[in-house]
């Protein structure tokens, strides 16, 4: 039998890793794809409690994550794309219109 | 070491290996391929823990909707000439710093779990005998009945504002 701290470690780990990427990339794109990672992470977590405490509401949750996500990412990459009509880059560190 | 965690070991060591390459690659291409990879991985962590219907999600959903918009979106971007230049940003050694911090304090604080709440009525063996779909459907279409309402409007939210978003301006 796997213990669920395991999973709750497993489930950490990925968190940071998302939470590195989304700090430290410069590429729009994968800042993106490191929210989805920590948004996945978040699952595997919600999933492992559900099994383990016998409910269902973690699987629940996770279902409405997955929607949540799917409108961010579609929203999201709108706004990349809208921003790259007006100004073409993607880098985070160029994009300073609000500067001044 | 029992089988089940044999098989937990394999998957927690691909999928940290997994997340970093998505994290690390310079081209996007790579990442979402990399993160397609991980999805499996994820929905085969699902399967482990007796959700088959969010395993099939996760593959349809993740994998089938999320991924394939990316990739779109890449494609429609000329990232040819980002591909040169490095690919982090200048405070990336603080990102590495928080994360590394993070880390450790979830594990150290989230790996002790010991004391836990009074277990539910869905064992497997109640799942087993009404069925996964049937379960989940029962108490989504109750209990979370306006959860489930409010995810539609979301949905219908996010594609008006995608369309509106993405499209040319008329002047």
């Amino acid at each position: 039998m796997v213990p669920l701290s395991w999973y709750i470690v497993l489930s950490a780990v990925m968190f940071s890793i998302g939470v590195f990427g989304f700090l430290a990339r410069r590429n729009l794109l994968i800042i993106f794809i490191s929210i989805e990672l920590m948004l996945n992470s978040v699952n595997i977590s919600l999933v492992a409690f559900s099994h383990y405490l016998q409910s269902m509401r973690g699987q629940i949750l996770v279902f409405f994550v997955i929607t949540v996500a799917a409108a961010e990412a579609a929203i999201g990459l709108a706004i990349l794309i809208a921003y790259y009509k007006n100004n073409p880059t993607i880098k985070v560190d160029e994009i300073n219109l609000l500067k001044g | 070491m029992t089988l089940p965690q044999l098989f937990f070991a394999y998957f927690a060591t691909a999928m940290t290996t997994l997340s970093l390459l998505v994290v690390t690659r310079k081209n996007p291409v790579h990442s979402v391929m990399w993160m397609l990879v991980l999805f499996i991985h994820i929905a085969g962590l699902y399967l482990f823990l007796n959700a088959e219907f969010l395993a099939a999600i996760q593959i349809i959903v993740y994998a089938g909707a999320i991924l394939v918009l990316f990739l779109f979106v890449i494609m429609m971007l000329n990232l040819r000439k980002e591909e040169t230049v490095k690919k982090y940003q200048a405070q990336w050694p603080l990102g590495a710093g928080i994360g590394i911090i993070l880390a450790v304090f979830l594990v150290s604080i989230l790996g002790k779990i010991t004391v836990l709440p009074a277990l539910g009525k869905y064992s497997i063996e109640a799942i087993k005998s009404e069925g996964s779909m049937m379960t989940i459907g029962k108490v989504l279409y109750t209990e979370y009945l306006l959860p489930f309402e409010v995810a539609s409007i979301v949905l219908l939210v996010a594609i008006i504002g995608a369309v509106v978003l993405a499209k040319k301006r008329i002047e």
